[in-house]
């Protein structure tokens, strides 16, 4: 933490009727839903990080079958989400399939339903470390980053402070204490000045927020928004705790 | 069939007799009996309370057998398999079974193995058994899933299945019955021995152990188990401690008698001071160290503590060393200790059959009898103590009811059973079924386990490519690769251990140094860095949570934060609660308990009133802002929770508003701001709530989940360890199986891991079997009492509120809310 930190900082936040947190983010409003997606309503844009389609079918061929509807699931919920605020541009923050084998063992009515994102609005797959080249066959532009609504988005956060960055690639997680027990949820995390999402995939774990993978990312006690059932619970730092 | 009609000198060879004539001993009818029964090729089951010479019995027709065959002309084999529910317990027999081996000079070597025993040791054993090897279940699955399995117990005349009361009604007793039908397949010779402490019905244990395979010679099942009892023994002396303090109205730490618990410690040469939870142990073995002015060794020994430690206070004990060992359930079998002349019970004992076994502890001689000591650490504990008295003086036990065996340990055992040898379906749907608790297994669940041990048991097929198992051309079915049963060697073992952290003594740097012992995840999420508590029978600092350690530092003069969850781990049995509603109905009886107690019994029965013996009270009234329901089911906590659940469920509908609940083994409360009193009770208990209300809760609720995750576990959908990685721990695991829940639960909510779940969530975590009982029970037998103010009975439940906080979504969202609430006044400040 820098000087910063040193005098309190007053985050600028409410609760929407629909559950999500508003806030800022630099100059731009931006709305953290309860999903764990952004809505960039001035823009219309829908963003969600880290959806890794097909980790199921990834851990089945090593041997470990879990449940194969993860990449259904992981759609079904970027499809409600769609239906909810009719987006004209739905981006993909990176790590959108778990492997780059991911989209050849795609079910064909997987595919469909991906490729129905697209219909009558701009798709953009933002790439990741996961899956650096984007589609092949699914429709929709690559993007190593974007700027939009002064913000730049990316799949991986750059080290130090990044104003008016938007990042996923950390699946940040809050876990908070109390007498009697413990909760643990995905979370938005911001210092007003970055926005880091929380991992949207069915099957997509969290990492602490308290992890050193966070540290010197932000420039003050950072801000929470975890993920509460049907609405974001805005969560200060001090009331945090590690794994 | 009882003793013996054959004379010993036709049983027993005359080195044997000479051996029992050098001890001064005779032969019992019992352990003659045993002999007798092998000789005539039978299956044997022996039922004696502790101290009969059951280990004994047991051997003493191996090692006749082995001692007047002719010497083999290969390299050894396996004769006998001895199988223990301890570790502890099988190294211990290992020692017992040395000295008449030695002591007769027989040739036969006598090994045990388990998860401890060194790496070269169990590579030998594999290579070259011993004739006779002491093991445990998860070891035994571990031989069973190894490539030449048949061979290795191609010769075994007998397996002896040691404490089977404690193992039978668990998901490990179906785990060892399954691989009993194994190798009664590898080693048609085989003879089942049975050892049991009493039980209250000896024909569940037989059919557990039993070989159910029509084509067993001479017929399989119950009849072919020889019932053995041993002598009864003398009966227990067991005393209640009336303490000359006054009975807590609440609380399970016996705060209160400590001083008292003391003095008999001082008058007693060895006592085994049992409680029912870690912490307990830690808070006396505290207490008593206080109070030690004589500086008497007195030890502490649980499940938490390093295995060295544990090893230490036993070898202590075994040489006579110390005057008291407070201990948890890791005491409650095995170990010969002739020493102990008393048991001190802290806190009510839960149920008659536990408390048999902790008594029996002490002192191992038949012709004497042991002692035993109740301290009850509150009003309805002081009931239950002396009901729990009463049960025992008249040999009344609480039994398991038969269980069903769960499919995920079937799941399990298919994969061991591809691992070793390639096999033919029906073959092994027959073989399966001879196995006690699987005996009724139908074909079309048979199947379901096996396609889930395929491929996963997806409705959606993708997985047909990456299949676990294969079937042949030959119609045989075999693992698909090394690797694949590799990993499934290393995850063998129906136990599912809470994630635990190793506490360590911090070092400079954050480092960890000494191991102290381990400590359940939970535990450590109620403490907050600088805070101390008692582990290990010290006080410490807690310095960080780490990854997978807690490191702590000594913090010798500090007074102790004690947690707050202090109930029983046990939940009351239901033998028990009923002899405790009894009790309660007949004023008459009321004279043996202690003055304050009867006192409070009074006043309930003046202000509010004594429900009948079938009957339940339902007390309603205004309190502070809040009103309250209490009600007495009597049903234990577990049961208790689930009906708080569905209760406030109903009152939400019912648009009462429900605030809260709190429950503990004897009541439950719930509150409101809207009064109570006129709410249709008949309705609000209708036995219906078991129906859609209870599936649509337990379908969210974190039992669920937890349940799923060990059922998973088992299965082998989740791996706990992975080749090269040594480290047992429950967290790391790579992935959320709360994830892996939800998504299945919608897209394929018949999967068969979703069956076990609600099965073992269903009996174990929110116990459905005992509600519905208890719900028909009271139909029509509800005595509402509105009253004006609190009633005496309804002072312990009020006690606890605030004290726990409900779990589930609810009590999650509350935490979640709470800390907002922070956050905004941290912004206001």
């Amino acid at each position: 933490m820098n000087a910063l930190a040193q005098k309190p900082f007053v985050y600028d936040y409410a609760n929407a009727a629909c559950g999500s947190l508003r806030t800022r983010v630099g100059a731009a409003e931006a709305m953290l839903r309860a999903s764990g997606a952004l809505w960039l309503a001035a823009e219309r844009a829908l963003v969600v990080a880290d959806l890794h389609l097909e980790k199921g079918s990834a851990y089945a061929a090593r041997g470990q079958m879990l449940p194969p509807y993860d990449t259904r699931e992981t759609l079904r919920r970027l499809a409600a989400e769609v239906e909810a605020v009719s987006p004209a541009v739905v981006i993909l923050l990176g790590d959108t399939f778990h492997d780059r084998k991911s989209e050849d063992r795609l079910a064909a009515d997987d595919a469909e339903r991906l490729r129905s994102l697209a219909r009558d609005r701009t798709l953009i797959w933002v790439v990741g470390n996961h899956d650096a080249d984007g589609p092949r066959a699914l429709p929709g532009e690559t993007a190593d980053e974007l700027e939009l609504a002064g913000l730049t988005l990316r799949h991986e956060p750059r080290a130090g402070l990044q104003p008016g960055e938007v990042s996923g690639h950390l699946h940040p997680a809050a876990k908070v204490k109390a007498t009697g027990g413990s909760v643990r949820r995905r979370c938005f995390i911001t210092d007003a000045e970055r926005l880091i999402l929380p991992a949207f995939g069915a099957y997509a774990g969290g990492l602490n927020v308290m992890d050193q993978a966070f540290a010197g990312l932000f420039a003050r006690p950072p801000l929470t928004g975890a993920l509460g059932i049907g609405r974001v619970h805005a969560v200060g730092w001090r009331s945090l705790a590690g794994d | 069939m009882a003793d013996s009609a054959v004379p010993a000198a036709d049983l027993l060879p005359q080195k044997f007799a000479d051996w029992f004539a050098q001890r001064g001993w005779s032969p019992r009818a019992h352990q003659l009996a045993m002999i007798e029964r092998a000789q005539a090729g039978r299956d044997a089951l022996l039922i004696a309370p502790t101290g009969g010479g059951k280990t004994l019995a047991g051997f003493l027709p191996s090692l006749i057998d082995l001692s007047e065959r002719p010497p083999p002309n290969g390299p050894s084999s396996l004769h006998t398999l001895y199988i223990s529910p301890l570790k502890a317990l099988a190294v211990d027999v290992e020692r017992n079974l040395g000295a008449p081996i030695a002591q007769m000079g027989l040739p036969i070597t006598a090994e045990s193995r388990t998860g401890d025993t060194g790496l070269s040791r169990r590579q030998r054993q594999r290579v070259k058994p011993p004739e006779i090897l002491l093991t445990t279940p998860e070891q035994l699955a571990l031989l069973c899933a190894w490539e030449g399995a048949r061979l290795y117990f191609e010769t075994l005349e007998c397996v002896i299945l040691d404490e089977i009361h404690t193992l039978h009604a668990s998901k490990r007793g179906d785990l060892l019955a399954l691989d009993l039908a194994r190798i009664a397949q590898f080693a048609p010779r085989m003879r089942r021995v049975g050892l049991s402490a009493t039980v209250d019905d000896p024909e569940v244990i037989k059919a557990w152990m039993a070989d159910h395979s029509p084509t067993k010679a001479g017929g399989g099942g119950n009849d072919s188990i020889d019932l053995v009892r041993g002598p009864a023994g003398a009966e227990p002396v067991v005393e209640i401690l009336l303490s000359e303090g006054q009975v807590p109205w609440a609380g399970h730490t016996a705060q209160h008698a400590m001083q008292e618990v003391y003095d008999v410690i001082t008058r007693s040469r060895t006592a085994l001071v049992f409680v029912n939870t870690r912490f307990q142990a830690e808070f006396a073995f505290q207490e008593l160290w206080r109070l030690n002015e004589d500086a008497l060794p007195i030890a502490l020994h649980h499940g938490s503590l390093a295995a060295e430690q544990r090893r230490k206070v036993e070898a202590a004990m075994a040489r006579g060393e110390l005057r008291a060992v407070v201990c948890t359930s890791t005491l409650d079998l095995g170990i010969d200790w002739g020493d102990v002349d008393l048991v001190i019970q802290l806190a009510s004992p839960k149920g008659a059959s536990r408390m048999v076994q902790r008594i029996g502890r002490a002192n191992h001689r038949l012709d004497e009898p042991s002692r035993a000591l109740f301290v009850p650490a509150n009003r309805f504990e002081m009931l239950e103590c002396q009901a729990a008295r009463e049960a025992i003086a008249e040999n009344k036990l609480d039994g398991d009811p038969p269980r069903v065996g769960a499919l995920d340990v079937l799941a399990q055992h298919v994969m061991g059973c591809a691992c070793s040898e390639p096999f033919d379906l029906l073959a092994l749907y027959d073989e399966v079924r001879s196995a006690g608790p699987y005996r009724d297994l139908i074909w079309e669940d048979f199947e379901q386990v096996v396609d889930f041990v395929s491929t996963g048991g997806y409705a959606l097929k993708t997985y047909d490519k990456f299949r676990r198992i294969v079937k042949g051309p030959d119609g045989l079915w075999r693992v698909r690769n090394l690797e694949t049963a590799q990993r499934h060697r290393l995850n063998v073992g129906a136990i599912v251990s809470p994630a635990m952290l190793a506490v360590r003594i911090a070092m400079r740097g954050g480092r960890g140094g000494r191991k102290i012992g381990e400590i359940e995840e939970g535990m450590v999420e109620m403490l907050e860095p600088g805070e101390t508590f008692v582990f290990a029978g010290q006080v410490w600092r807690l310095a960080a949570v780490t990854n997978l350690d807690v490191l702590v530092q000594p913090a010798p003069s500090a007074d102790p934060k004690m947690p707050s969850w202090g109930g029983s781990k046990f939940a009351l049995s239901t033998y028990l609660a009923k002899r405790v509603r009894q009790l309660m109905v007949d004023q008459a009886h009321w004279q043996v308990l202690p003055a304050d107690v009867r006192e409070w019994l009074e006043a309930q029965r003046d202000r509010s009133m004594i429900p009948g013996e079938d009957e339940m009270l339902l007390e309603t009234f205004a309190r502070g802002h809040r009103q309250f329901i209490v009600c007495y089911p009597f049903e234990g906590r577990l049961a208790h929770t689930t009906l708080a659940m569905l209760l406030t469920r109903r009152l939400e509908r019912m648009g009462r508003g429900p605030l809260g609940f709190v429950c503990n083994d004897y009541a439950l409360a719930v509150w409101a701001i809207k009064p109570l009193d006129q709410v249709d009770f008949a309705e609000l208990f209708a036995e219906d709530m078991l129906g859609d209300d209870l599936e649509s809760w337990l379908a969210d609720s974190f039992m669920m989940k937890r349940a799923f995750k060990g059922a998973a576990i088992i299965a082998g959908l989740i791996e706990r360890r992975f080749p090269g990685q040594q480290q047992k721990t429950g967290r790391q695991i790579t992935f959320s199986t709360d994830l892996i829940y939800d998504t299945l639960r919608r897209h394929q909510p018949d999967h068969l891991l979703l069956r076990c779940a609600r099965d073992d969530a269903a009996t174990g975590l929110v116990d459905v079997a005992r509600l519905g009982a208890m719900l028909a029970r009271i139909k029509g037998r509800i005595r509402h009492s509105p009253l004006e103010h609190l009633s005496p009975f309804s002072v312990p439940i009020l006690l606890e509120i605030g004290k726990e906080r409900s779990p589930g979504h609810a009590g999650e969202t509350m935490i979640l809310k709470e800390a907002e609430e922070d956050l905004i006044a941290e912004a206001l400040q």
